[in-house]
Order: structure tokens, then C-alpha cells, then sequence
């Protein structure tokens, strides 16, 4: 294949702007920076949240906040920060990255990539309304039946709660299906599926899991809906129902979630590691091996969530060894991270320090993680602030390190201009010494007996010191994502000279076409003949590519932009949204029309222009 | 532009060779097995812990003291199935008639696949309102909660599939259906195979086993 369009002309290199542009577009890049854009607002939501919980439990008795509106506070962090915090945040990388590195023009079906962003703002609204009508979900973000049904939490605010998740669901449905088929078929010429970078693979795996665990909890979220709609009783014991099933059900979901969250990490991890030590993935293959086989045990460890419930000791045994055995490929993935870094040219640029900080952070996260895998261990720490300590070490100290390296690292890819190196840096320390600082003492706190969801603690029980030094950790934290901020408003504003299609010296595709990418990512679909293709082409080369050329936009047939997807995506919503407070049946009649009239227009709109 | 036409012929490349729609139809019935089959999870964990009749396999009393007869009725529900199960060769035969254009083909078996399951999803209506007639209302018990969701997110996927196979005759019928665009009804067929699929395990699970 040679590069026939480079030489086309005119290169008249206009883009579509301003604000009608972003709603109709149907381009994964600019899908991603909106995943990104509001994933990220969400994520300083959530954060301010916690912020007021840390704030609450500052010393003892304190009144900051009710004890209602700290549920409704510690349920909408955790609920913000997965469904709305770290997954979309994920869903950037997914949407960016995905194609961009797979040597692909776009995903497998744009419009639908589209449809999928408007669900997750839609939805993302929707819960988050609820914080206005003072009925914010206080169930906790894992709902348990039956303190969730009608008799116990009467208000509006658990509807805002499943209907949401609902929502959230469609979006991470349809995505999952979409990036599924866009990994398996876009790859580019030559590119075996041994071949695709680890952030391919480990998104892929993702992908799988959101397919096959979504539709549980949506089952899970739909018998709640009911029960508290029209009266049934699945997890109301007084007619028969077993609020027990509620936790299962969650958990079958819950458990392969944790993986949804953790694995595009993984991924991001894996391809920072190997940049900046000049040295390729260690053990590729048993990377590959290692994050499917988590993915599949991921299934069989939900109930260790629920050991408290007494599920007899057969059931525990199996379930303890079931998660202690995902220690084994976890491990592996570490000692793999650490051979790529063993004996590399390590080069401790900013992305690196998020790197290297995930793979410490998550193993103390790991480590704590393997103790409570043990019943009589986990008896003692279950609803104890240790397990607070725990998740936040694998999902703060893992995803959120792994995402903002991430973020340092393809940022020169998505907007063509380097982040400040020295703020990245002190971003990075600030972070890592906040976090330790907010997360650590918290172990102490659970052993010794601070239970979680409780608003405040008494003076007598010696809580107060660690308290305090987590608040101060806090806020700590926080001011390092103002950093982050800053650095972004300042890296906007402040002209550079163009960073070039390769800053980093990076070992995949995305890194051989310029920054950012045009519409249409390659004018020619690349040749892959292995793994690090770039890598691979610089040395045949015998050195650094020449800078790519941009081509004329309309070298390359495009599909057409479309609003489509956000009509049906707002008929979706309105749709479920029907459910909150009770049944609307008008409500219901006015999403369905929405949805069937948009799923109609979009089914015969012509995705691609007519041949000129 | 002859450079954009070459281009356009890149829109259908895949790497494995399967169309892209066709695949995504697969990967989406996956995930719609989970789906059901956290219904019939459902269903199994709660068979035989109702509170209170009216009970699927045996007699029981109403509230009034007086004995009734099982509720459900299998001759009735055995003849949809069957319907249901000719419906899934049905449209295999019209998507035969698309693939080879044979027009008349397509269109007398897509009729006919769509009369099977407009007579399944009717007969399930008439079989609710049997059971709402004979005092069974969706919170009466949990079999009845149970019974009614299961079998009622079945019947709304049949009613999904009728809405796209009658989506698919209207095209052919206004000739915009030629055998290159086959695959906009295999799609529909491979959605229609699945509801089939997944009927085959409700109808042992819920009529057949006592």
C-alpha cells in the first residue's frame, strides 16, 4: 500500500467547529474528549463530595451535615465516581484510543459510539438531578434490598438511583458492543489479534465482561424498580422474596465491575511502562493470559462480598480460594510491570511517575485485598473502614493514577500540545503524598473498629487524630486535581511550537500520524506485521519517521454527522425516567415515540455521503 | 473523484471477513443470554416459596376456601410453541428468497414467520388476561410476579423481533430489498433465532417442570 493520498490536493485543512458540530458528531476522537470533558466534571462532583464526608468526620459529634444527607453524600460519591467517574473516564481512553491504535478509521459503528455519550450525559443528569429535589439516592451505591424497597426508603430518591444505573446501562451496553466489534474487525491489515497493543487487549476484555455483566444487574435494577413500582415482592421477605438474592445478583455484577474499572488501567499502564524504559512489554503473551484469566475467574468470587450473610462454610471456602487464586495472574501482571522497568533506559517523565505510582499503590491495594479474600479476616474488616482503605488503594491509587498518566501521556496526541512537565510533576507528588496521607490511616481506623456509611463517631473512641490527618490528606488531594487543572487552562492558553507526531519516541500506531489526528486518523490504512509497530517501522527506517503531512479532509470518504443518536438517546431516558416516583404512564408513551421515531430516522438516514 | 470511490470500498473491510452489523448482532445476543438467564435465575431460586396460591402445577385455594384448578394451561401454550418453532424455519426460507432474489419467496415465508409470531405474542395476551380473569394479578404471588416478568420480557422481545421482521417486509414489499442488502433481514432472522432460542429453556423451565 503506498501512500497514495499524501499527494492529493488541494490540502485545504478546514474542520467543522463550533457547538452544533459536537452534538451531530459521530467522530470517535471527539466522542472521547466529550467522554472526557464530562467524565471529568463528574469525577470533581464526586470529588466535592468527599471532600464534605471527610469534612463531617473531621472530629467527633460533628453536625456539618444530617445524618440523611451524609447518606445520600457517601451513596452519590460512590455511585459518581464508578459510573460516572472512572468508567467514562476509561470510555475516553476506549473511544480515543481504541481505533487510533488498532491503525482503524473510526469504531465499527459511529453513530452509535454517539448514541452511547448522549445515554451516559443523559443518565449521568438524571442522578445527579436528584441533588435538587433534596431526594439524592441514600442506599449506598450497591443498594442492598430490602433497605432500598418501598416500606423502608419511601422517597423518590432509590428511583433516581435505578433508573440511572438503567441509563448508565444502556450506554455501556451499546459501547461494549461496539468496541467488541470495532477490536475484532478494524484491525488493520496484518495486525493478529497477538499483535494488538495491551491497551487494545485489556480494553477488549473489558468489553467482554460489560457484555456479559451489565444485563445481570439490569435485571437486578428492573425486579428493584418493580418492587417499589407496583408493589411485587422479589426482595421483600414478607411476601416470600429473599433480600439475599438482591446481594447476589449485585455482586455476580459488582465483582466483574471491579475488573471493568481496573483492567483499561491495566492497559494504560502497560503502554507507559514500556516508552519510557525504552524496552518492550515483558511477557506480552502472559499479559494477554493473565488479564483474560482475571476476567473469567472475575465471575466466580462475587459472594466475597457477602460472607457476612452467612452462607455456610462450603460456600465460603469455595469463594475465598476463588479470590485468592486471582492473586496468582494479578501478581503476574506485576512482575511483569516490573521486568519491562528491569534493566530499561527509564526516563522518569511525568506519565512515567503515574506509572510507577500505580504499580505501588496497587499493590498495597492488592495485598489488603488478599487479607479480606480470608472469611474470618474478612468477618472482622467487612463494613469497617479498613475495606474503605482497600478499594480506594486499587480504584484512587490504581485507576485514577493509571488514568491521569494516561491523560499526561496521549494529551500531546489529542490536542497537539505538551502539559507543563514541572506542574505534571508536582501534581504527581502532591497526589501520591495526599493519598497516602488520606487512605492509609484509614486502615488503622477499620481495624480498629470504625464502621463505614456512619456520619460521626464519638469523642471516647480515639478516632479523632487519624480523622483529622485523612481530612487534611483530603483536601490535599484535592488541591492536587486543582494543579492539574491549572495546568490544563495554562497549557490552553500558552502558545508552544507543535509537539510533532511523536513526542514520547512511542511504540504504536497512533504515534505515526500527526497531532491531533485528522478526521479520518489514516489516510491509508497502515501495514502491520507485528507487535510496537511503530517501533518496528523506526527501525527499519533506521531511525525517526519523517513528520507525517497533513492531507486534504476530504481525502477520505467520512461518514456523515448525525442527530440522530441524541434523539434517541433522549428517548431512552425519558423512557426509564418515566419510573421515578412512581409509574408515568404519559411519560412512558412520550420516550418511546422519541426513541422509535429517532431509531427509525437514524435506521434510514444514509450513514456515508453519496459518492461525489 | 476516483481517489474517494477507492476509498469507499475500505468502509467494508474487515479483518476477519465478518460484516461488521452481523457481528454485532452476535456479540449483542451474548449479552442478551445473561439477561435472561438472570431471569430464570430469578425464577428458579423463588419456584415452590410462594406464600399463597394460586400455584402453576397443583391446586390450591383461593382466598374464599374453594379449590382451583393449576394455573397454567399447556395444550394452549404447547401449540405457540410449536408456531414459534416453524417461525424460526420460516425465516430462514425467506431469507433464502432475499439471498437468491426471489421475491415471491421472501415475501410469502416473511409473512408467514410474522403470522407465527403475532398468534405467539397473542396467545401469550390471552393467557395473562386467562390468568388476570381467574384472580391472578402481578403481586398476587411470587409466582405470579415471577411468572409474569419472565414470560413477559420474552413476549416483549417477540414483540421487538415482529416490529423489525415487519419493518424488513415493508421494505421488500416496496422492492428495496435486493440480494446484496440480504443481510438487513439476517439480522432480524438472527435476533428472531435467539427469542426462539430462549423459549425453548423458558418452556421446560416454567410448563414442563413440576
Amino acid at each position: 500500500m503506498a501512500t497514495t493520498a499524501i499527494d492529493h490536493a488541494p490540502a485545504h485543512t478546514h474542520e467543522h467547529t463550533g457547538l452544533w458540530s459536537w452534538i451531530t458528531t459521530v467522530d470517535h476522537k471527539r466522542i472521547g474528549i466529550l467522554y472526557g470533558a464530562t467524565a471529568f466534571f463528574f469525577f470533581l462532583v464526586g470529588g466535592l463530595e468527599a471532600l464534605v464526608i471527610r469534612l463531617q468526620l473531621m472530629g467527633p459529634n460533628k453536625t456539618l451535615v444530617s445524618p440523611d444527607t451524609y447518606n445520600q453524600l457517601f451513596t452519590m460519591h460512590g455511585t459518581t465516581m464508578i459510573f460516572l467517574g472512572v468508567m467514562p473516564l476509561s470510555a475516553m481512553f476506549f473511544n480515543y484510543l481504541i481505533p487510533l491504535q488498532l491503525g482503524a478509521r473510526d469504531v465499527a459503528f459511529p453513530r452509535l459510539n454517539a448514541f452511547s455519550y448522549w445515554v451516559f450525559l443523559l443518565g449521568g443528569i438524571l442522578i445527579n438531578v436528584s441533588w435538587f429535589t433534596g431526594h439524592a439516592p441514600n442506599g449506598g451505591w450497591f443498594g442492598y434490598a430490602n433497605l432500598t424497597t418501598k416500606q423502608f426508603s419511601p422517597g423518590p430518591n432509590i428511583d433516581f438511583w435505578t433508573v440511572g444505573l438503567q441509563v448508565l446501562g444502556v450506554a455501556s451496553l451499546a459501547a461494549a458492543v461496539n468496541f467488541f466489534v470495532t477490536t475484532v474487525n478494524l484491525r488493520a491489515p496484518g495486525m493478529k489479534m497477538m499483535h494488538m497493543p495491551m491497551f487494545v487487549w485489556m480494553s477488549f476484555i473489558t468489553q467482554i465482561l460489560l457484555l456479559l455483566s451489565f444485563p445481570i444487574i439490569t435485571v437486578a435494577l428492573i425486579l428493584l424498580m418493580i418492587d417499589r413500582t407496583f408493589g411485587t415482592s422479589f426482595f421483600v421477605p414478607t411476601g416470600g422474596g429473599d433480600p439475599i438474592l438482591w446481594q447476589h445478583l449485585f455482586w455476580l455484577f459488582g465483582h466483574p465491575e471491579v475488573y471493568i474499572l481496573i483492567l483499561p488501567s491495566f492497559g494504560i499502564i502497560s503502554e507507559i511502562l514500556p516508552v519510557f524504559s525504552r524496552k518492550p512489554l515483558f511477557g506480552y503473551a502472559a499479559m494477554v493470559f493473565s488479564g483474560a484469566f482475571i476476567a473469567f475467574v472475575g465471575f466466580g468470587v462475587w459472594a466475597h462480598h457477602m460472607f457476612a450473610t452467612g452462607m455456610g462454610p462450603f460456600a465460603d471456602a469455595f469463594f475465598s480460594l476463588a479470590t485468592m487464586i486471582i492473586a496468582i495472574p494479578t501478581g503476574v501482571k506485576i512482575f511483569n510491570w516490573i521486568g519491562t522497568i528491569w534493566g530499561g533506559k527509564v526516563d522518569f517523565k511525568t506519565p512515567m511517575l503515574f506509572a510507577i505510582g500505580f504499580i505501588a499503590m496497587f499493590i498495597m491495594g492488592g495485598l489488603s485485598g488478599v487479607m479480606h479474600a480470608s472469611p474470618p479476616a474478612d468477618l472482622q474488616q467487612t463494613d469497617t473502614y479498613f475495606i474503605v482503605a482497600h478499594f480506594h488503594y486499587v480504584l484512587f491509587g490504581g485507576a485514577i493514577f493509571a488514568i491521569s498518566g494516561g491523560a499526561y501521556f496521549w494529551w500531546p496526541k489529542m490536542f497537539g500540545k505538551m502539559l507543563d512537565e514541572g506542574l505534571g510533576k508536582l501534581h504527581f507528588w502532591l497526589m501520591l503524598i495526599a493519598f497516602n496521607l488520606t487512605f492509609f490511616p484509614m486502615h488503622i481506623l477499620g481495624l480498629n473498629g470504625m464502621p463505614r456509611r456512619v456520619y460521626t463517631y464519638s469523642a471516647e473512641s480515639n478516632f479523632e487524630l487519624l480523622n483529622k490527618l485523612e481530612t487534611i490528606g483530603a483536601l490535599l488531594l484535592g488541591f492536587s486535581f486543582l494543579v492539574f487543572l491549572y495546568n490544563i487552562i495554562k497549557t490552553w492558553r500558552t502558545p508552544q511550537p507543535p509537539v510533532g507526531a511523536d513526542p514520547w519516541n512511542a511504540a504504536t500506531l497512533e504515534w505515526s500520524i500527526p497531532s491531533p489526528p485528522q478526521h479520518f486518523n489514516y489516510p491509508t490504512l497502515p501495514q502491520v506485521h507485528g507487535r510496537d509497530a511503530l517501533w518496528e517501522l523506526k527501525a527499519r527506517h533506521g531511525g525517526p519517521l519523517p513528520e507525517p503531512q497533513r492531507v486534504a479532509e476530504d481525502a477520505v470518504l467520512m461518514p456523515n454527522p448525525s442527530w440522530k443518536p441524541l434523539v434517541a438517546a433522549i428517548g431512552v431516558t425519558v423512557t426509564l425516567g418515566g419510573f421515578i416516583g412512581g409509574s408515568h404512564l404519559w411519560v412512558h408513551v412520550a420516550g418511546v415515540a422519541i426513541l422509535l421515531y429517532g431509531i427509525y430516522a437514524w435506521a434510514f438516514e444514509p450513514a456515508f455521503p453519496e459518492h461525489h | 473523484m476516483a481517489h474517494a470511490e477507492a476509498h469507499a470500498d475500505e468502509h467494508h473491510y474487515t479483518a476477519t471477513g465478518i460484516d461488521n452489523k452481523k457481528l454485532a448482532i452476535w456479540t449483542f445476543i451474548g449479552s442478551e443470554c445473561m439477561f435472561f438467564a438472570s431471569l430464570i435465575g430469578v425464577y428458579l431460586t423463588y419456584k415452590g416459596r410462594d406464600v399463597s396460591g394460586p400455584k402453576p402445577h397443583a391446586e390450591w385455594l383461593d382466598k374464599a376456601g374453594v379449590l382451583q384448578e393449576q394455573m397454567l394451561e399447556i395444550p394452549l401454550v404447547t401449540f405457540g410453541t410449536a408456531l414459534l418453532l416453524f417461525s424460526s424455519f420460516f425465516v430462514v426460507l425467506a431469507l433464502n428468497g432475499a439471498q437468491r432474489g426471489n421475491r415471491k419467496q421472501l415475501i410469502g415465508w416473511l409473512v408467514a414467520t410474522i403470522f407465527c409470531g403475532v398468534f405467539f405474542v397473542g396467545m401469550q395476551v390471552y393467557e395473562f388476561s386467562h390468568f388476570a380473569h381467574r384472580g391472578m394479578g402481578y403481586t398476587t404471588n411470587l409466582f405470579a410476579s415471577t411468572f409474569y416478568t419472565l414470560t413477559g420480557f420474552h413476549g416483549t422481545h417477540v414483540t421487538l423481533g415482529l416490529l423489525w421482521l415487519i419493518s424488513v417486509l415493508v421494505v421488500a414489499l416496496r422492492g428495496k430489498l435486493p440480494p446484496e442488502k440480504a443481510l438487513n433481514l439476517e439480522m432480524a432472522a438472527l435476533y428472531w433465532h435467539f427469542v426462539d432460542v430462549v423459549w425453548i429453556v423458558i418452556f421446560p423451565v416454567v410448563y414442563l417442570i413440576r
